[in-house]
């Protein structure tokens, strides 16, 4: 490991067994928080999501989403031009304008999420009182709230942290609730909601619901009798609202994985206070199927050396998931952000011997890659062609978002996402 | 604010980086915020390069709003101009950086380079895509090209005629193609080699795969080729002041355009092209003139996208294949008087707008049998089950294809029959279809047979309940207004036995045969349509 260029020489802080977290700043190569709402749209069945930002956020939209052909699109952007340029009040009153417009063509709308931008955030228009004004108006029609998803504050997933907060924020804060109650938190998809919740009624957790809901009227129960999972590893401030509103939050790895799922299980369980044996009655079979499941793709994967370019959060719980349930060598963990209290489980669980890079500075960033050599590298779609005709192979990241990964059910499938480009090389090499 | 869906050009920073990223050894910093960075897999994606863009983002973030952003984007030039050693380098800003007001090119210039640096003025909120690659050609051309301006374009000419060897080719340069351009790629090579067998030497393509070098060398031409107007007319009317270096204006898409394309070269060239034109072999013309292609008479088509690209497919789907063109319009607003022009040869009013619910509208309303279009007018056409081809950007990754595919010359005719036609159903099949509605396997409700659906997934798009926002589910806000107001349906007008006549034509032609009935009975005071009307109606309009 001694080949590390340009690191930035004070290691910040240590965690876990001794790993550095070392930070970094320069060009990042990422997305903003916008993109959260390609699959945030599909999630929560009757919100539209509107952009208030430039022709550049409309254009990232439809670059990202593009390949669909929809039919009828649930999010769509109010582009800023010079005349709202020119003054705020009138920026108000064109809002308005574009929001009535866009629900008399889509009345079935029962949840706005008016987007900020970094054009929208740095010329200060106002959305949040936006939204309250228009909420008044449309009272018995349709929700309307606002997030930011600039990239000037939010990195890819955390534009879906900060949807979930405003949802939180918007929520009437509850009164505690005689039964105690488990939320699940961070966008999964159905099939996994399904899994989970079929587990948890076996464990005889019957009282558990997911947030987001998947219908803007599905209210969420949060309440000081109310503790609670992420699922996802990107949602600080989600969990913060959650906190404020009395919940506890079950500290746990994240449920990637046969270990993961089974950590983050239990955590749950304890909680419940079931006993060791009905838990391990329940999870058992699943443990077994996963874990055959999973063998199949270990010959591709163990001993194979990765990096991870920073993207989406998920990179410290995935590196886990690949070197301790996989066999394979993590050389750096590149990600936009360390939640240290959010991912103190995972700490525990890394290898020694590598680095975590919190942030970026990706010509630096790639002449490490180039020197280190990883058999595969995690990364965007800007970097990953350029890469591969480097010679090196990639895997990149923004599928891990877009696909079923969590649970036990998936973590064949998730390891087979990375043994895949492995495989294809081989292929196409012979 | 304009309420947007699909937007069919980025912002003019990325026709910036459409010619940078088009060039061998430039440069560009852009400063933008974190999350620009997207641009890149247009590039890397769609257009699968090899390597990334050459661009340097300054990717600031709120923290350093407060901070000192004009600190932030000098250091990105100077460690950008470090790693990279370009010859020259562009610098800009994004809409966001824009509103920040840093000056790029002021700093940049503060940090006296030893290489060119061409600051670029886009103005984000008022301009496009096709307009920032436009300028920023423009303004890299004049940065780079030395010239005397107390020599007159006329003295220029002359030089270049002294200096001439005896056994001098004639000689152009091809100005236009750029990274990410529909088909730029095979467009040059197609009319490269069509050049050089006329006997012209090309000197320079730019900007795509141009050194900056190559840019300097622009004015040893004897003219220049502009194949797409939308990134190069700026530049060539430039080049044509300042060096007298005339320029071609047709767009050689189409048998007959390339033709008229070889005669205007021909005479700029001052070379005779009859043997070079008779020695071609143009498959696209036979193939339109065979008997199989008589059932393509008067299809009605709509055509949408860039300006060049819409005026030369309605020349083609009009005179070469025979098509009828129905509507056209285009997105490129400095090319309206152009588009307008040519609408008018097809007594049809061209459709000048960016806005995707207009075309929505517009195709709605006329029921095409065909639609020219660009990627977003495969989602209209999908949406309203009309078939559809591409002719131009914005495009996604299936139009960048592996194969040979140039949209120009002849082998970009041959391209162009073959694509349109694709969609449209098979003579014979159209003819049977006519003939027995019932069949379970191909129905008249069934996309063609030879595209490889089942009738049964097709289905939904083409609902058997003949309902006139069936046939046209897109409804504008007014007539649902007027829906609401008047509580009537509109489907009362048509009585049930003519309703069901009307079901037994095919869905490709049901929808004219609706609004023609309709229109029929709204001239004639007709209230209520039997199958009479229906005749009626068909015999006055025809077929």
């Amino acid at each position: 490991m001694n080949a590390i260029v340009d690191l930035p020489k004070e290691a910040q802080s240590h965690v876990g067994k001794n790993i550095p977290i070392y930070k970094e700043r320069g060009q990042r190569e990422v997305f903003c928080g916008l993109t959260g709402i390609i699959w945030l749209h599909r999630k929560i069945q009757d919100a539209f999501f509107l952009v208030v930002g430039s022709r550049t956020c409309a254009h990232l939209i439809q670059s990202a989403a593009g390949v669909m052909i929809f039919a009828e699109p649930r999010f769509a952007t109010a582009i800023i031009d010079d005349r709202d340029l020119a003054g705020i009040a009138d920026a108000h009153d064109e809002l308005d304008r574009v929001v009535k417009a866009l629900l008399t063509r889509r009345p079935d709308i029962k949840m706005l999420f008016l987007v900020g931008s970094c054009p929208s955030e740095v010329i200060k228009l106002d959305l949040s009182r936006a939204a309250q004004r228009l909420n008044k108006e449309m009272i018995n029609q349709c929700r309307i709230l606002s997030y930011s998803g600039s990239g000037i504050e939010t990195t890819f997933t955390q534009g879906e942290d900060a949807c979930l907060a405003s949802l939180i924020t918007d929520t009437p804060k509850q009164a505690p609730a005689a039964e105690k109650s488990l939320l699940i938190v961070g966008c999964l998809p159905d099939i996994v909601e399904d899994q989970f919740q079929r587990i948890f009624n076996e464990l005889g957790i019957t009282n558990v619901s997911f947030f987001p809901p998947k219908s803007s009227k599905q209210v969420v129960e949060i309440n000081s009798n109310t503790q609670y999972l992420l699922a996802q590893p990107f949602l600080a401030e989600t969990a913060r609202l959650i906190e404020e509103r009395g919940a506890k939050r079950l500290s746990a790895p994240f449920p990637f994985g046969v270990e993961g799922t089974t950590a983050w299980l239990q955590a749950a369980a304890k909680a419940w206070g079931i006993d060791e044996g009905k838990f391990e009655q329940v999870t058992q079979v699943r443990i077994d199927r996963a874990k055959k499941s999973l063998a199949r793709y270990l010959p591709a994967l163990e001993n194979k050396s990765i990096s991870f370019f920073p993207d989406s959060q998920l990179e410290i719980p995935l590196a886990r998931f690949l070197s301790r349930e996989c066999g394979m060598k993590v050389l750096e963990i590149g990600t936009p952000y360390v939640h240290k209290q959010h991912l103190e489980c995972e700490f525990d669980l890394l290898p020694e011997n590598i680095r975590i890079v919190e942030g970026q500075d990706v010509e630096k960033q790639l002449d490490r890659c180039r020197s280190d050599q990883p058999d595969i590298v995690v990364c965007g779609l800007g970097l990953a062609n350029p890469l591969e005709s480097e010679g090196i192979t990639t895997k990149w990241s923004i599928e891990l978002v877009f696909s079923p990964v969590h649970g036990y059910e998936q973590a064949a499938d998730l390891a087979e996402l990375f043994a895949r480009p492995l495989n294809r090389s081989l292929k196409l090499a012979a | 604010m304009q309420l947007t869906l699909w937007t069919y050009e980025g912002p003019p920073h990325i026709g910036a980086m459409r010619i940078a990223t088009s060039m061998t050894d430039l440069h560009y910093v852009l400063h933008a915020p974190q999350g620009d960075t997207y641009a890149d897999l247009l590039f890397t994606m769609i257009g699968r390069a090899k390597t990334r863009p050459p661009v340097t983002y300054t990717t600031f973030q709120a923290r350093d709003l407060g901070g000192d952003t004009a600190q932030l984007f000098q250091d990105s030039v100077n460690s950008a101009y470090e790693r990279f050693q370009p010859k020259a380098m562009i610098v800009g800003a994004s809409c966001t950086a824009e509103l920040i007001q840093d000056d790029p090119g002021g700093l940049a210039r503060a940090l006296t380079l030893p290489i060119p640096v061409i600051a670029l003025e886009l103005p984000s909120y008022q301009k496009k895509e096709n307009w920032g690659a436009s300028e920023t050609f423009y303004h890299i051309t004049r940065g780079l090209v030395a010239f005397d301006k107390s020599i007159s374009a006329q003295q220029y000419q002359e030089m270049r005629a002294a200096n001439a060897k005896q056994d001098q080719k004639p000689s152009c340069n091809i100005l236009g193609p750029t990274a990410l351009g529909f088909r730029n790629r095979d467009d040059i090579q197609e009319i490269k080699s069509l050049l050089e067998a006329m006997g012209i030497e090309v000197k320079v393509v730019a900007p795509l795969n141009a050194s900056v070098a190559d840019i300097t060398q622009l004015p040893q031409a004897d003219f220049n080729v502009m194949l797409y107007p939308e990134i190069a007319q700026l530049t060539c009317s430039w080049l044509q002041k300042t060096f007298g270096q005339p320029f071609t204006k047709t767009i050689p898409i189409g048998t007959k355009a390339t033709r008229a394309f070889v005669q205007e070269v021909a005479a700029l060239a001052n070379i005779n092209p009859e043997a070079f034109l008779k020695s071609q072999d143009e498959r696209a013309h036979w193939y339109a003139k065979s008997v199989d292609s008589t059932y393509l008479t008067d299809k009605r088509v709509f055509i949408f996208g860039d300006a060049s690209h819409v005026i030369a497919a309605a020349k083609v789907a009009s005179e070469e294949i025979g098509f009828k063109v129905v509507g056209l319009g285009t997105y490129s607003r400095e090319f309206a008087r152009e588009v307008r022009e040519a609408a008018k040869l097809y007594e049809v009013e061209a459709l000048i707008t960016d806005d995707y619910l207009e075309v929505e509208e517009k195709v709605a309303e006329l029921t095409p049998d065909l639609v020219l279009g660009t990627q977003m007018e495969r989602h209209i056409a999908k949406r309203l089950g009309v078939p559809c081809a591409v002719i131009s950007a914005p495009v996604h990754v299936q139009d960048f294809p592996a194969r040979y595919s140039p949209q120009m010359g002849f082998e970009g005719a041959n391209v162009l029959f073959d694509t349109w036609i694709h969609p449209l159903m098979m003579g014979l099949e159209e003819h049977l279809i006519m003939m027995f509605r019932d069949d379970f396997e191909f129905s008249a409700k069934a996309a063609p047979s030879h595209l490889g659906h089942s009738a049964a997934v097709k289905e939904n798009l083409h609902s058997p309940e003949p309902q006139s926002n069936q046939i046209a589910p897109v409804v504008s806000h007014t007539q649902v207004n007027a829906e609401i107001f008047s509580g009537t349906e509109p489907a009362k007008l048509w009585d049930v036995e003519a309703e069901k006549e009307l079901g037994k034509i095919p869905f490709f032609v049901r929808g004219k045969a609706r609004r023609n009935t309709e229109k029929f009975a709204v001239e004639h005071g007709i209230s209520h349509i039997t199958i009479e009307t229906l005749y009626d109606a068909k015999a006055h309009y025809g077929r």
